[in-house]
């Protein structure tokens, strides 16, 4: 087995793309569930609406990369305008069917026969990043140290994940310090109770519900160029799961927890897929075929999240205090 | 000089009890009877559920300054009367003014804005905010609610201490000072209900709506609470609560709404309402107290005796 390689690898995946995708999406997540409750199961989806707008705008429409970014983070409002509106004045769990259903219709149209002029159906989309690439400033050769060295391009992806990474949790840290993070929170422990107090309930859930979306939008923008293409079936319902998985692992509704909790699991889910890569390289594990190595990780990963919410529900940020109150 | 303030407060106290009591003093004991300054006029409220009529409500009016209660045996429409008048439910017909402005159909934040408040009868302590937090969101028109300018604490900062230092008399006033940086949820049910009616305060209403404001609290903290009650009034708002208990009925309030079926049946002074023939019949049924007639005697005891007869016979079978 190659030691070197997969720790390597696994010290990699602490800062590498899936992280930063991951830990994006899961601060929107962290927004709508963790503060205000809110039940999105589609956070794929406004990755995919992201990510797909900068696509369709420079490949089929033949427009900037800026414009590109702005019809996908204009699409991503749109949508929780549209998923909010009929589900946000309802129970908590409307939101959680209409999102998931629609998140599914929006794959769906996205891989169709129908529109694959448009969106180029389970291939998906490519050749729309190079305006990103044209920005950036590290020239040919390779950045870093040690085992975090990357590529230029991987660099640029990474400097500008992190810097988006950074930017939102400042972002999410003032909001919650506020009096407007407040009424979310409230919001979170009883509806009934806040708008008692005059305020505008569905108006704030409307605002949580697109401050999240536009978070998990640029998770889905790293995606799309980081790998220089987006296809249907990555904006599945286990990204979203992922991305609960995530804000869970890492502490609800605390800043920093999907941030911490992104790292934690890509570099479990990494170290486990090269161990046990490797073992069956080796010959360690007669019973197993390289092609079982990808399930069996993800099997693996889930006995230890499953362990963590019994020994620690609060995640690795939570209070104990906090999760010991009934909610109501 | 200090016991000429405590007085002037005891005067004004009695002063304020007494201006209610006036108010009602020459009022008639019919339902809907006209107020002479009312702050709330309902008129023709009805709420029906499928078949059922939860409220149907002619004429009511609520006078200002004063304890109102609105009392009325089990499902007879209060909490759902409650819940149509501060926005929590549409009603499906009907109009009502608060303060001379219309507010059917107005959704409850915009109801609490206004200046009419409520609690709810089970107590809604948001829990895993501290009870300070808890607090500061009663306060109205806070600059730090809105998303931008949240992003810049320098345009709320100053309201916010100006908003806790509000909030550090009211839990003083409550008692609940010490606990300012526990979590509501760790309260005890009798401080929730504290809690809930100071954190109604921090609206600073008009109109202060208390639904069962008694249910589940302990009888040592019963007193302190009804304390509170009454100092609201004392402080210039309007009261209207719900409630079973009669002896804390009697103990504060200044007028008594009765409904029943939906309906208001009986107003009057709560020494005595429950004296009330309506209300009697209303709790107790019509002919709970009529006396039985010579027939009925009979037919009662032919009853009893079949029955002991029928008794004996299945014992001889066996």
């Amino acid at each position: 087995m190659d030691w070197v390689t997969i720790i390597s690898t696994t010290v990699k995946a602490a800062v590498g793309v899936e992280t930063v995708l991951y830990a994006l999406a899961a601060i929107g997540i962290n927004v709508h569930f963790g503060y205000t409750g809110l039940l999105n199961f589609g956070q794929a989806a406004f990755m995919a609406v992201a990510g797909y707008g900068l696509a369709v705008t420079v490949t089929v429409l033949g427009l900037p990369f800026w414009v590109g970014i702005g019809v996908g983070l204009l699409a991503a409002v749109l949508l929780a305008v549209i998923l909010g509106i009929p589900t946000l004045r309802l129970r908590a769990d409307y939101l959680a069917i209409v999102t998931i259903a629609a998140a599914e219709i929006i794959r769906l149209i996205f891989r169709s026969v129908a529109f694959k002029d448009v969106f180029g159906g389970s291939d998906g989309q490519r050749g729309f990043s190079e305006g990103f690439y044209a920005l950036n400033p590290f020239p040919e050769g390779d950045y870093g140290f040690g085992w975090f060295t990357f590529n230029n391009r991987v660099t640029w992806v990474l400097f500008v994940g992190w810097i988006l990474i950074a930017l939102s949790c400042l972002i999410v840290y003032l909001l919650m310090k506020s009096p407007w993070g407040r009424v979310l929170k409230a919001i979170r422990e009883d509806e009934d109770a806040v708008r008692a107090l005059g305020k505008n309930v569905f108006s704030y859930k409307m605002q949580s519900l697109i401050l999240g979306g536009v978070i998990g939008a640029l998770g889905g923008f790293i995606y799309g160029l980081a790998f220089a293409s987006v296809q249907p079936d990555i904006f599945g319902t286990e990204t979203t799961f992922f991305a609960y998985t995530i804000v869970i692992l890492g502490g609800a509704a605390r800043v920093l927890g999907p941030v911490v909790g992104s790292m934690i699991f890509w570099v479990l889910l990494v170290l486990v897929n090269g161990i046990l890569s490797g073992a069956v390289e080796a010959g360690y594990l007669p019973f197993m075929a390289p092609t079982q190595v990808g399930p069996v990780r993800f099997l693996l990963v889930g006995i230890g999240l499953i362990l963590l919410l019994v020994y620690r529900p609060q995640g690795i940020f939570g209070d104990k205090r906090e999760i010991a109150i009934d909610a109501r | 000089m200090h016991a000429d303030s405590t007085a002037g407060t005891v005067t004004a106290t009695t002063e304020r009890k007494a201006a209610a009591l006036a108010a009602f003093k020459d009022l008639a004991r019919d339902p809907g009877v006209p107020k002479p300054d009312p702050i709330l006029v309902v008129d023709k409220v009805v709420r029906r559920f499928g078949g059922l009529t939860a409220v149907e409500v002619e004429h009511v009016e609520i006078q200002r300054g004063s304890i109102t209660a609105l009392i009325g045996p089990n499902g007879a429409g209060k909490t759902t009367f409650f819940n149509q008048l501060t926005g929590f439910d549409t009603a499906d017909a009907g109009e009502w003014t608060f303060n001379g402005r219309p507010m059917n159909g107005v959704p409850a934040h915009k109801v609490a804005r206004a200046g009419m408040v409520r609690t709810f009868q089970l107590t809604k302590a948001l829990s895993r905010l501290t009870v300070m937090e808890n607090m500061r969101l009663g306060a109205q028109q806070q600059k730090g609610e809105s998303f931008f300018r949240a992003l810049l604490p320098n345009l709320w900062r100053g309201q916010e201490d100006e908003i806790t230092e509000r909030a550090e008399d009211l839990l003083t006033r409550f008692k609940l000072a010490a606990k300012r940086d526990d979590f509501a949820g760790a309260l005890s049910g009798g401080q929730r209900k504290l809690l809930e009616m100071a954190r109604a305060l921090m609206v600073q209403p008009e109109l202060v709506m208390l639904d069962e404001p008694m249910a589940g609290v302990n009888p040592a903290l019963t007193q302190s609470l009804l304390g509170h009650v009454k100092d609201l009034r004392e402080q210039g708002m309007t009261v209207l609560f719900v409630e079973h208990d009669m002896d804390m009925v009697r103990d504060i309030s200044d007028w008594v709404i009765v409904m029943a079926q939906g309906a208001v049946i009986a107003e009057g002074p709560p020494d005595t309402i429950m004296s009330d023939p309506r209300v009697i019949d209303a709790y107790l049924g019509a002919h709970h107290d009529a006396p039985l007639s010579e027939t009925e005697l009979q037919e009662q005891l032919h009853e009893a005796e079949a029955e002991l007869e029928a008794e004996i016979e299945e014992e001889t079978q066996k």
